[in-house]
């Protein structure tokens, strides 16, 4: 008899499922956590001093180009933050993972955070060149119905006194607040805004002098990594506590029983 | 630089954010390792 077992081969929905797994996570995500914090703050630093000390000024902005190396990133995690939302609310709806419900918890506060660093440091660029702290402008309108959707998930998602049921209530929002995505992104190719259009697009060759495109590429990395680290540092604890949580609940119900 | 004041308080929240969510998370893992160590020395490992 042929003793030897046949392996079947991984589907990416099983691979998905194996790493998904809580305790595969916290082993996972302790290996990796370090690295991405070190590249993150690594390439974050590199941008930033490049940036502020060796980038040459704009010759329309001045000095104050420099505050895109920090408003970029933090306009594009405000968007990719709410993708990652969005997928997590998927594998929530369809899977009913619970590692991704308590991503999509940890992701709210995080993505309403670096939106709201993308609307005040848009603000403080806004000031010294258009003259207005803000405007009713379809960009900036939009990235702010962003930051109100977050900060919705966020109060949804604790609302319930069942968890399970907010973070249903959680995912649906998310997922209805995907549609706000597409109006960020071509809202300057739509309607006659203040906010210039993308520089930087998949299809043409960018429209920044390579000078200052540099540090940005830099800056955006860096702040990336630091956003994935933070989001995973956050999911880890989350996990914690959910298995405390348990813990405690299972002590308590022995106490009772006896 | 001519606007400085600009400058530097972008600065200051684009990285005083994340070092704050940084540390935050830090903390929180650190108090939810030793009550696992407590509750179930099984779970720090």
């Amino acid at each position: 008899m042929d003793t030897r077992q046949t392996v079947a081969p991984l589907r990416p929905v099983k691979l998905f499922h194996r790493f998904a797994n809580p305790g595969q996570f916290l082993r996972l995500s302790g290996k990796v956590l370090p690295w991405l914090y070190g590249a993150g703050v690594l390439l974050t630093a590199v941008g930033v001093i490049w940036g502020l000390f060796f980038a040459p000024d704009d010759w329309q902005q001045g000095d104050t180009v420099k505050i895109m190396y920090v408003h970029v990133p933090f306009a594009w995690l405000a968007s990719a933050g709410y993708v990652s939302l969005a997928i997590c609310s998927v594998l929530s709806l369809v899977w009913r993972h619970p590692l991704a419900d308590l991503a999509a918890v940890e992701l709210g506060p995080v993505g309403a955070a670096f939106t709201a660093v993308c609307l005040a440091t848009g603000s403080l660029w806004g000031k010294p060149t258009w003259g207005a702290w803000w405007v009713w402008d379809a960009r900036l309108t939009s990235v702010f119905v962003l930051f109100l959707l977050y900060l919705g998930h966020i109060a949804l998602v604790r609302a319930f006194d069942d968890p399970t049921r907010g973070y249903r209530a959680g995912a649906i929002l998310a997922l209805v607040g995907v549609i706000n995505l597409p109006i960020i992104k071509f809202s300057v190719d739509w309607w006659n805004t203040l906010h210039q259009p993308a520089s930087i697009g998949l299809t043409g060759a960018p429209t920044i002098a390579a000078s200052l495109l540099w540090p940005l590429l830099f800056t955006t990395l860096g702040f990336t990594l630091l956003f994935a680290a933070i989001t995973i540092a956050r999911t880890r604890a989350g996990v914690m506590e959910r298995r405390i949580r348990m813990l405690l609940m299972a002590k308590t119900s022995e106490a009772s029983q006896s | 630089m001519t606007h400085l004041p600009y400058i530097a308080a972008s600065y200051v929240l684009a990285l005083g954010v994340p070092l704050f969510f940084a540390i935050g998370t830090a903390f929180r893992l650190r108090y939810a390792k030793r009550r696992l160590a407590v509750i179930d020395p099984r779970g720090t490992r």
